[in-house]
C-alpha cells in the first residue's frame, strides 16, 4: 500500500462517512457531512505525526474512507515515553480501581455501539449483522478483562510450601510497557483482545493498529480517553507496521512485545531484535489456513505473558 | 500576637440530608419480581434506634409465603442457570453500578434503620456492597478457572438469612456469590434491619434481573426457620449467632442441604512491646467501637503485654475520650445507636456481670441522647480468662483488657475460646506476625490493622465462629456443587 | 547551658526532667540508642488515622472559628531570590489587614522573610503586634558551615527578628551523626540570643520530604524537642513534598508525648503544600483530636503559607455573604 494514490488522478467519486457516495453528487439536497480527522493516541493526547504524513485508508472495495497519521519510529519512541510515564501509577492503583476503569471502557462503549459497527463494517467489509456481532463481543471482551483484574493473583499465585519456617509467597506482578502489534485480520475484537489483558494486569501499551484498517483502533482512542483511563497507559499508532514496529522491538525501556500482528518473516525479525534487551515476546500464531477466532473464549495465556512473579520469603519465627 | 488562651474546637451539627431517600409507610414481599402482601396479613414495624421513630410497616412472612418465595426461585433457576456466565455477569455489573450511583440514598437509609454513623455507611458499608457486587460479577464468566474443576454447576435454590448488624453488606455477601455461580436466592434481612433489603429489590428492578431470581422475604426468627427448613432449598447460608447456627446445623441433618455459617466471636487483639503504639490504639478503638461493636470479628479481648499495659491504657483512655456518640446522620458521629432495646439490655447485662465479677469499668464522659437506644464505649481493665465478659460475645462497645507477658501465653490466652473468627496482632517484628499468625486459631488474622474487609479476601471462621468462606475464590465453593 | 535562655516550660518540674534525661544526648551512641529504642511508626495506620480526620465535617460555626482560627495562625511567608523591600512591605500590609472589606478579619501571626529583608519588615510592621520571623541557617539546604549558619542565625537576630525558622543539616542526620544535628540546634539557640537576656523563638525545620520515613520524623522530632526548640515544623517549602497531614499528625502525637514525659510544651508548624481552607481545617481537626484545646493558639501551632490566605478570606466572604467568591475579591500582595 502506498501513500498517495500512484499517477492516476482521484476520482470523483468517494466513500462520504454521512451517506452512500450518490448523494455527495446531489449537495443540494443532502447536508454536507464533516469529514472526521483520525488522529494518533498518545500520553491521552491526539497528536498527528511527528513526521507530518498520512496514508490513505481505504475500504474493502477499495473506496476512500480517511487519511490516517503514518505514525514514525519518533512518534513510537513518544509513545513509549508515554507509557512508560504511566506504568508506575497504572501499577500503583488497586486491582478494583483497574476492573472499574476497564468496565467504563465497555459502558462508553456500548454508547458508541453503532458508530463502531459502521466503522468494522466499512473497515472489514462485513454485513451489518456480521459487524455488530463483533462490535459486541468486544463490549464483553473488555467486560471479561475488567473481571480479571482482581482475581488472576487468586489463580496464578499463592503460598509455597517450602520445607523450612517460612512465609513464601508468589505473586504476579505487571511487566512494565508492552508493545503489541494488533491483528491484521481483524481490526476491531482481535485489536481490543490483545490490548485489554495487558492493561488490565497493570501493564502500560504502545499499540500498533492493522496496518490496512487502522480507523477503529484510532476511534478507540476517543473511546479511552472518556472513560478514566490515565494518559498513557494505552497509545495507538497507525502506519506501516514493518516501520513501527521495528524501533518498538529494538527500544530498551520496552518490557514486552505481542507479535500477533507480525507476518512470519517479520516477527522473526523482530523477536531477534527484542533479544537485545531480553524482552517477554508472544509469537504470533504458525502461520496456518484459518485466522484465529478472536470470538472464542481467550483462556488466561494473554494475562500471564506479561506477568513477572515475584516470590518473597520471610521467617516466621518469633 | 495576644497571649494565649484556652480554646475549644466544637463542632457544629453537621447532618446529612434525609431528603435523598425516600421510605414508604409500608412494604410486602419482593417475590417473582413484584412486591406482594404477607399471605396472612400480619405486620410489624420497623423503626429507627437512635429516636425510636417508626419508620414502615413490613410484612411478617408465614410458611405460604416462603413456600411462594422458594418456588419462585426454584421457577426461575432453570432459566439463570442456563444463562452464560458472562450474561450472569452483565446483571451483577449492572446491580454494581447501580447501587454506586444510589450510594448516598442507600447509606442514609441503613444508617436510620440500622442506628450506625453516615459516615460509616457513607464510607465502609455502601463502598463495600458495591465492590462485592463488582467482584463476584467477574466471577461469573471464569468459574473453570476457579480451582473447581472445568465445569462447577450450581446448587439451585439458596436460602439466605442475615443480620442486623451490616444488613445490606452482608445481603451483598451473600446475594452475589450465589447469583454469579448460578443460583437463585430467597433472603430474609433481620427483623429489625429489613429496609435495605427492600430497596435492593428496586435495585434489582432497576437491573432488569429476571423475575424470581432474588426474593426478599422479610420476618422474625419464625420465618428464618421456616425458610431453612423448607424442603425446596439446596443451600442454607446463615450469619448470625452461634446458638441459631447449632439449631440449623441439627435441622439440616439427612437433608442434601450445604450448608455454610458465619457466626459469633470474641476476637483476641494482641498487642506486644514493639508494637507502633499510636497505630495500636487506634485498631484498638476501630476493633470494638466501629459500629457500636456490633461486629462478629470484633476485638472484644484486648491482650497487651504487660510490660506495656500502662501506657497503652493511658494512651486508650485519652484517644476515647475524643470519640464522639449521637445522632446517626451526624457526619462527625463515630458511635451511634445499639440496633435495639433487646440488644442494649443485654449489653448492659453483661457489662453489670463484669462488675459484679470484679473487673474495673472506665467510659469517656459523654452526653448520651435521650431518645433511642445508647450505650458508651465502655472499657473494662483487670479483665481475667475466667471473667463471663472475656468469654461471652457482648457484640456491644465494650472492651475487656486482659494482659500477658510472653507470646505463648498470647497464643494460649487468645484461643482460649470455643470462638474462632477472627484476631489481631500488634507488632512492628514481621517473624512475630508470622509465627503468632500461624498459632492463632482464627479464620482472619489482622496484623497491625483491624476489622479490614475486602471481596476478594475470604472470610469466616474456625471452631463455633462457623464454617465456610466469604469472599474471594474461596468465597464461591459455597455456592458450587463441588463437595 | 547556664547562658540559654529558660526552657520553655509547661510544667514546674520540667527543668529537672529534662536534665535527668541529659544522658541521653551524652553521645552520639546513646542518642542513637534512644531515638531507635522510641516506638515505630505503621505508615499505612498513621495515613488511614490522618484521613479519617480528614472526613470531619466542619461546618457554620465550627468553620467560622476555624477560618479565623487558622488566618490567625498564619505566618505569611515570601522567600524568594526576587524579593524586594516593596514586595516585603506589601506582604506586611497584607497580613496587617488582610480584607480590606473587613476589618474584623483577623491578623496573620507572623511575616516571614531571609533574614536581609528583616529589618524592611520590622519597620513596615511597627505599631502591629505581628512578629517577624526569619528563616536561617543556609535555608533551605542548610549545606554550609556551622560558622557561616550561625553568622546568618546572628545578622536576623541583630536585624530584629522576633522568631528564626532554622533547618537541620539533613545530610547529618541521615548519615546518623545525630548528636552533631542535636549540637547544632542548640548552637542556633544560642544565638538566637538577644545582648538584654531575651531570646528569638527556635523553629526547627526537619524537612520531612528527604527524610522521607516515617520513623525519622519521629526520632527528628524527640532530638529536636531535646535540643530545645521551641517549635517543631515539616519543611521549607522548597523542595517537591511539603507539609502533609500524616507527617504533621505523627510530629503532633511526638511533642504531646514530649509534654507527658517532659513537662515541656512545643508548637508545630506544617509548611508549604496547604493552600485551601478545606486543608487548614483538616490540620485544625488533627490538632484538636490529638492535643485538646492546649495548642490551638498561634502560640503554639503556625501555618507556613502565602496563598492559604487568599482561600480563607474568600471562605470567610462566602460565610457571611452566602455567596461563592472570587480572586477579584481578595487582594494581592
Amino acid at each position: 500500500m502506498s501513500d498517495k494514490k500512484s499517477g492516476k488522478p482521484r476520482k470523483p467519486e468517494q466513500h462520504d462517512p454521512a451517506g452512500g457516495p450518490e448523494e455527495a453528487d446531489t449537495a443540494q439536497a443532502a447536508r454536507l457531512a464533516v469529514f472526521k480527522t483520525y488522529k494518533l493516541y498518545v500520553g491521552g493526547k491526539f497528536p498527528r505525526s511527528e513526521s507530518g504524513r498520512v496514508y490513505e485508508v481505504t475500504d474493502s472495495r477499495e473506496r476512500r474512507l480517511a487519511n490516517a497519521p503514518l505514525a514514525s519510529r519518533k512518534d513510537a519512541r513518544d509513545a513509549c515515553a508515554a507509557a512508560r510515564k504511566a506504568f508506575g501509577g497504572w501499577s500503583g492503583t488497586t486491582a478494583y480501581n483497574r476492573g472499574q476503569v476497564l468496565y467504563r471502557v465497555a459502558e462508553m462503549l456500548e454508547g458508541r455501539r453503532e458508530q463502531f459497527i459502521r466503522e468494522v463494517a466499512e473497515a472489514e467489509g462485513l454485513p451489518g449483522p456480521q459487524a455488530a456481532a463483533v462490535v459486541e463481543a468486544a463490549i464483553d471482551r473488555w467486560v471479561w478483562y475488567a473481571g480479571w483484574t482482581d482475581k488472576i493473583s487468586q489463580v496464578v499465585g499463592g503460598a509455597n510450601p517450602v520445607a523450612g519456617p517460612y512465609l513464601n509467597l508468589s505473586t504476579p506482578e505487571p511487566t512494565g510497557v508492552v508493545a503489541v502489534l494488533a491483528p491484521q485480520e481483524s481490526s476491531f475484537l482481535g485489536l481490543v483482545s490483545v490490548i485489554a489483558p495487558v492493561i488490565s494486569t497493570g501493564n502500560t501499551a504502545v499499540v500498533v493498529a492493522a496496518e490496512k484498517s487502522p480507523l477503529p483502533a484510532l476511534s478507540l482512542g476517543e473511546v479511552l480517553a472518556t472513560s478514566d483511563l490515565p494518559g498513557g497507559v494505552v497509545n495507538i499508532l497507525s502506519g506501516r507496521t514493518a516501520e513501527i514496529a521495528t524501533p518498538l522491538a529494538d527500544h530498551r525501556d520496552v518490557n514486552a512485545i505481542d507479535l500477533t500482528g507480525a507476518d512470519f518473516g517479520l516477527a522473526v525479525e523482530l523477536e531477534v531484535a527484542a533479544a537485545d534487551n531480553l524482552k517477554r515476546v508472544l509469537r504470533p500464531r504458525p502461520p496456518a489456513v484459518d485466522a484465529p477466532d478472536w470470538f472464542a473464549d481467550p483462556g488466561t495465556d494473554r494475562l500471564t505473558a506479561f506477568l513477572e512473579t515475584k516470590t518473597v520469603w520471610h521467617p516466621t519465627g518469633g | 500576637m495576644t497571649a494565649a488562651s484556652h480554646q475549644t474546637f466544637a463542632y457544629a451539627p453537621a447532618p446529612e440530608s434525609r431528603a435523598v431517600v425516600d421510605i414508604a409507610p409500608s412494604y410486602g414481599h419482593f417475590i417473582d419480581g413484584e412486591f406482594s402482601e404477607a399471605a396472612d396479613g400480619k405486620v410489624f414495624k420497623t423503626i429507627s434506634p437512635s429516636s425510636e421513630e417508626v419508620l414502615s410497616e413490613v410484612a411478617q412472612a408465614g410458611t405460604e409465603d416462603v413456600d411462594r418465595a422458594v418456588k419462585a426461585a426454584r421457577k426461575a433457576f432453570t432459566g439463570w442457570s442456563a444463562l452464560p456466565g458472562a450474561e450472569r455477569g452483565k446483571y451483577l455489573f449492572r446491580i454494581a453500578r447501580i447501587i454506586q450511583e444510589r450510594s448516598r440514598e442507600f447509606a442514609v437509609l441503613e444508617s436510620l434503620d440500622n442506628g450506625k454513623p453516615i459516615r460509616e455507611t457513607r464510607d465502609v458499608d455502601l463502598p463495600l456492597v458495591a465492590a462485592h457486587f463488582f467482584y463476584y460479577a467477574g466471577w461469573a464468566d471464569k468459574l473453570r478457572y476457579a480451582g473447581f474443576g472445568p465445569d462447577p454447576r450450581p446448587l439451585g435454590v439458596a436460602g439466605q438469612v442475615i443480620p442486623w448488624n451490616f444488613p445490606l453488606m452482608m445481603l451483598a455477601w451473600k446475594v452475589a456469590p450465589a447469583l454469579a455461580a448460578g443460583n437463585t436466592v430467597v433472603l430474609k434481612p433481620a427483623e429489625t434491619t429489613p429496609l435495605s433489603a427492600l430497596f435492593f429489590a428496586d435495585v434489582v428492578r432497576q437491573a432488569g434481573l429476571p423475575r424470581g431470581v432474588v426474593n426478599i422475604i422479610t420476618g422474625d426468627g419464625s420465618t428464618g426457620a421456616a425458610l431453612v427448613g423448607h424442603p425446596g432449598i439446596d443451600k442454607v447460608a446463615f450469619t448470625g449467632s452461634t446458638e441459631v447456627g447449632k439449631a440449623i446445623a441439627r435441622s439440616v441433618a439427612g437433608t442434601r442441604k450445604k450448608l455454610t455459617l458465619e457466626l459469633g466471636g470474641k476476637a483476641a487483639n494482641i498487642v506486644f512491646d514493639d508494637a507502633p503504639i499510636d497505630e495500636a490504639v487506634e485498631g484498638i478503638v476501630n476493633g470494638i467501637f466501629f459500629n457500636q461493636g456490633h461486629v462478629c470479628c470484633a476485638g472484644s479481648r484486648l491482650l497487651v503485654q504487660e510490660s506495656v499495659a500502662e501506657e497503652v491504657l493511658a494512651s486508650l483512655k485519652r484517644r476515647m475520650q475524643t470519640l464522639r456518640v449521637g445522632d446517626p446522620l451526624d457526619k462527625n458521629t463515630d458511635i451511634g445507636a445499639i440496633n435495639s432495646a433487646g440488644q442494649l439490655a443485654r449489653i448492659t447485662a453483661l457489662a453489670e456481670a463484669g462488675e459484679a465479677e470484679g473487673a474495673e469499668r472506665w467510659a469517656p464522659s459523654c452526653e448520651l441522647p435521650t431518645a433511642g437506644y445508647w450505650f458508651r464505649p465502655t472499657l473494662f481493665t483487670q479483665v481475667t480468662q475466667a471473667h463471663r465478659i472475656a468469654q461471652e460475645e457482648i457484640f456491644g462497645p465494650v472492651l475487656s483488657m486482659l494482659t500477658f507477658r510472653t507470646p505463648q501465653e498470647a497464643v494460649e490466652k487468645a484461643n482460649n475460646t470455643p470462638y474462632g473468627l477472627s484476631a489481631g496482632i500488634w507488632t512492628e517484628k514481621g517473624s512475630r506476625i508470622l509465627s503468632v499468625a500461624s498459632r492463632l486459631r482464627a479464620g482472619v488474622v489482622w496484623a497491625n490493622t483491624f476489622n479490614k474487609f475486602d471481596p476478594a479476601s475470604p472470610f469466616g471462621g474456625y471452631k463455633e465462629s462457623g464454617f465456610g468462606r466469604e469472599g474471594g475464590r474461596h468465597g464461591l465453593e459455597a455456592y458450587l456443587d463441588v463437595r | 547551658m547556664s547562658s540559654l535562655p529558660p526552657v520553655p516550660a509547661f510544667d514546674p518540674e520540667a527543668a529537672d526532667r529534662l536534665a535527668s534525661m541529659a544522658d541521653v544526648t551524652a553521645s552520639d551512641s546513646a542518642l542513637r540508642r534512644f531515638l531507635h529504642g522510641l516506638p515505630g511508626v505503621d505508615a499505612v495506620g498513621l495515613e488511614a488515622r490522618a484521613a479519617a480526620l480528614g472526613t470531619r465535617s466542619i461546618k457554620t460555626t465550627a468553620k467560622a472559628y476555624a477560618i479565623d482560627l487558622a488566618i490567625s495562625m498564619i505566618d505569611l511567608t515570601t522567600l524568594e531570590g526576587a524579593d524586594t523591600p516593596g514586595k516585603v512591605r506589601a506582604l506586611c500590609a497584607k497580613g496587617t489587614r488582610p480584607d480590606p472589606t473587613d476589618r474584623a478579619a483577623p491578623q496573620v501571626a507572623a511575616i516571614c522573610v531571609y533574614p536581609d529583608m528583616v529589618r524592611t519588615a520590622k519597620e513596615a510592621l511597627q505599631g502591629t503586634t505581628i512578629n517577624v520571623a526569619s528563616v536561617a541557617t543556609a535555608f533551605p539546604a542548610g549545606r554550609a558551615s556551622l560558622r557561616v549558619k550561625l553568622a546568618d542565625t546572628a545578622d536576623a537576630v541583630a536585624a530584629g527578628a522576633d522568631e528564626i525558622d532554622m533547618v537541620i543539616d539533613r545530610g547529618a542526620f541521615l548519615s546518623g551523626r545525630y548528636l552533631s544535628v542535636f549540637e547544632e540546634i542548640r548552637a542556633v539557640r544560642l544565638a538566637c540570643v538577644r545582648p538584654d537576656g531575651s531570646a528569638a523563638h527556635l523553629k526547627v525545620i526537619f524537612e520531612n520530604g528527604e527524610l522521607s520515613t516515617y520513623d525519622n520524623i519521629r526520632r527528628a522530632s524527640w532530638l529536636a524537642m531535646l535540643a530545645g526548640a521551641g517549635f517543631i515544623k515539616t519543611s521549607t517549602g522548597k523542595v517537591a513534598v511539603n507539609a502533609t497531614l500524616p507527617g504533621t499528625l505523627l510530629m503532633l502525637e511526638a511533642v504531646r508525648d514530649f509534654r507527658d514525659m517532659v513537662g515541656v510544651q512545643v508548637g508545630v508548624k506544617p509548611a508549604g503544600g496547604i493552600r485551601t481552607t478545606k486543608d487548614a481545617v483538616k490540620y485544625l481537626v488533627a490538632v484538636s483530636e490529638t492535643l485538646g484545646g492546649d495548642w490551638l493558639d498561634p502560640h503554639w501551632f503556625r501555618f507556613g503559607a502565602s496563598s492559604l490566605l487568599n482561600d480563607l478570606l474568600m471562605q470567610r466572604q462566602k460565610l457571611s455573604t452566602g455567596r461563592y467568591s472570587g480572586p477579584d475579591y481578595v487582594t494581592v500582595d
